[in-house]
């Protein structure tokens, strides 16, 4: 579905990605592990459009799309539920949800897609009329990941979906990913929390200063000495 | 406009239509003096929605509208004044002629990312060169002003915005009428909950899918159209034209008042604000006058002060705190 092929960026003289080249198929859940600053977020911003590669090919079911603009990797059916929950603070749950449907192939199922995601996060539904930057961190992410259901992506990237939540909450992220994928959505997952991703990934690759260094199925990685000793600290 | 009407609560809803039956029926009583205090309001509210689009909306700071009202002006009082083009024409020229500088601006500070206090930057350096430009542009009668005639047959005819202070009444009244309306559909069209993505957050609106840079060069085409249009009312109402005046950076600051002290990203911001501030702006003027001072700068600093005072008081602006108080907007559900 999404293959990355040597792809190469630099935020001005600094090389974010070194010749990263990495393969989602269709229905699985694929997680990138890796320290900050090894290029993850780069890695998601890149696909989705908001950085152009300096060199290499990003195919999404077959179509280059390194170098198009976000809104229009958007329309081809890429979501991203971006770090740090980047929900519009000052508008209702029901406001950011609608925003999640302004493309005009979304729009059309707007009502549908509504009644779907709120039967999927009934604590939102309860909430709709609120200010979302009145929810809790948890409320906020998954506002945050319904509001990306909207768009009726293919595939989504969650770029830290964990980050700043309380363990119980990020069971609950993380089963929401978990159902996403049973209902056919492709998963790109971003995480620094390593021992949790490679549990639920298919496959996974490591991120080491801008290179892929590792890849193979997450229960693989999850018994590598190297991983283990890295990441996991044990 | 049919989700704001319905969402406002009854006594909303009376107040609206109360207001706007009062300044129908107000010339019938009120003196002319009084009338050009309200045409004012009127002026500063339909300019104060106009800019309240691109800031208090699409979230993008603007310190040189007066470029557009000025080039509306001058667009539709030189086509009057040197091939007899009646303004009712005018206007369709006026209004891409300000617009494609609009868009010119916008298009260099997006493109280039230039945001913020930058792009603020940016609008008044483009204001203040066309002001310069003008000031030397013989065509339109230089620093000297350009003069829009009341003698002869342009004195009473309406179709040439030539007339007595009712007919600038009306007009002022419908502008300011019709932008509400313009600017209440707009912040319920889908075009609207894009601005206020971009305002909100520019990264999470593209990760959604907005085209951050169409929404705000959009945010901007009809802000400065409607600008142009606050421009042409301008200049033959007052019926002449100053290039250190028009284009004044203090006039860019005048017309933003209004909105900010009755509430950014409101609909009814800018009408409650030009109806606190225009008056008394007018009011300190007339008062100096019959006390026999002459500080012509009273008004700004009086502005100010204003400002400040409100701003502390209520950060928010006026309007959001009425519409609480007085409960003119139902409560979310």
């Amino acid at each position: 579905m999404l293959d990355v092929e040597d792809i190469s960026v630099f935020h001005g003289d600094a090389q974010a990605l070194d010749r990263v080249s990495l393969t989602v198929e269709a229905g699985k859940i694929v997680a990138i592990v890796g320290a900050n600053g090894a290029g993850k977020t780069s890695l998601i911003r890149t696909i989705a459009g908001m950085h152009r590669p300096a060199a290499g090919r990003i195919l999404f079911e077959g179509v280059d799309i390194a170098g198009l603009p976000s809104h229009r990797v958007c329309d081809l059916g890429v979501g991203q539920v971006a770090e740090g929950r980047q929900i519009f603070p000052s508008l209702t749950v029901a406001e950011n949800l609608d925003m999640g449907a302004m493309l005009p192939r979304a729009r059309r199922n707007r009502t549908q897609n509504r009644q779907r995601v709120q039967a999927m996060f009934p604590k939102l539904e309860q909430r709709l009329g609120q200010a979302a930057g009145t929810l809790s961190g948890g409320e906020q992410q998954m506002l945050a990941i319904a509001r990306c259901i909207m768009g009726e992506p293919k595939l989504i990237m969650f770029d830290e979906p964990s980050l700043g939540l309380a363990p119980t909450i990020v069971h609950d992220v993380l089963k929401t990913i978990r159902d996403l994928n049973a209902a056919g959505i492709t998963c790109v997952l971003v995480e620094q929390n390593v021992a949790v991703s490679l549990r639920i990934a298919h496959q996974a690759y490591v991120l080491e200063n801008g290179r892929v260094t590792l890849s193979g199925t997450g229960e693989a990685l999850l018994a590598d000495e190297r991983v283990r000793q890295a990441y996991l600290g044990i | 406009m049919s989700g704001l009407w319905f969402n406002a609560s009854w006594r909303g809803k009376a107040l609206c239509l109360l207001l706007l039956l009062v300044f129908a029926l107000a010339p019938v009583i009120a003196d002319r003096y009084l009338l050009s205090v309200l045409i004012l309001v009127f002026y500063f509210s339909y300019l104060g929605h106009a800019w309240n689009l691109l800031m208090g909306f699409a979230g993008q700071l603007s310190l040189g509208h007066a470029l557009y009202l000025g080039l509306g002006a001058y667009t539709a009082a030189a086509l009057w004044t040197l091939f007899g083009i009646g303004p009712w024409l005018g206007v369709f020229v006026a209004i891409p002629v300000a617009t494609a500088a609009g868009l010119f601006i916008g298009w260099l500070g997006w493109r280039f990312a230039i945001e913020g206090v930058y792009f603020a930057l940016l609008t008044i350096a483009f204001a203040e060169f066309t002001r310069i430009g003008f000031d030397h542009l013989q065509i339109t009668g230089a620093a000297g002003g350009l003069f829009l005639p009341v003698n002869g047959q342009a004195a009473n005819e309406w179709w040439n915005l030539g007339g007595g202070p009712l007919l600038y009444y009306y007009l002022s009244l419908t502008l300011a009428a019709a932008g509400t309306l313009l600017v209440a559909r707009l912040r319920q069209s889908p075009l609207g909950y894009r601005w206020l993505a971009v305002r909100e957050d520019p990264q999470a609106a593209q990760a959604v899918g907005i085209n951050v840079f169409r929404a705000r060069m959009m945010a901007m085409l009809v802000s400065a159209g409607m600008t142009a249009v606050g421009g042409v009312f301008y200049g033959f109402y007052y019926r002449n034209l100053f290039p250190s005046q028009v284009f004044d950076i203090g006039h860019s600051i005048e017309l933003i008042l209004a909105p900010i002290i009755g509430g950014l990203g409101t609909v009814f911001g800018p009408i409650v604000g030009a109806i606190i501030l225009t008056p008394l702006g007018e009011g300190l003027t007339g008062l100096m006058q019959s006390l026999g001072l002459n500080a012509p700068g009273a008004k700004a600093i009086f502005y100010g002060v204003t400002l400040m005072t409100i701003i502390s008081l209520q950060p928010n602006g006026v309007w959001p705190w009425l519409a609480r108080h007085l409960r003119l907007d139902r409560p979310p559900e």
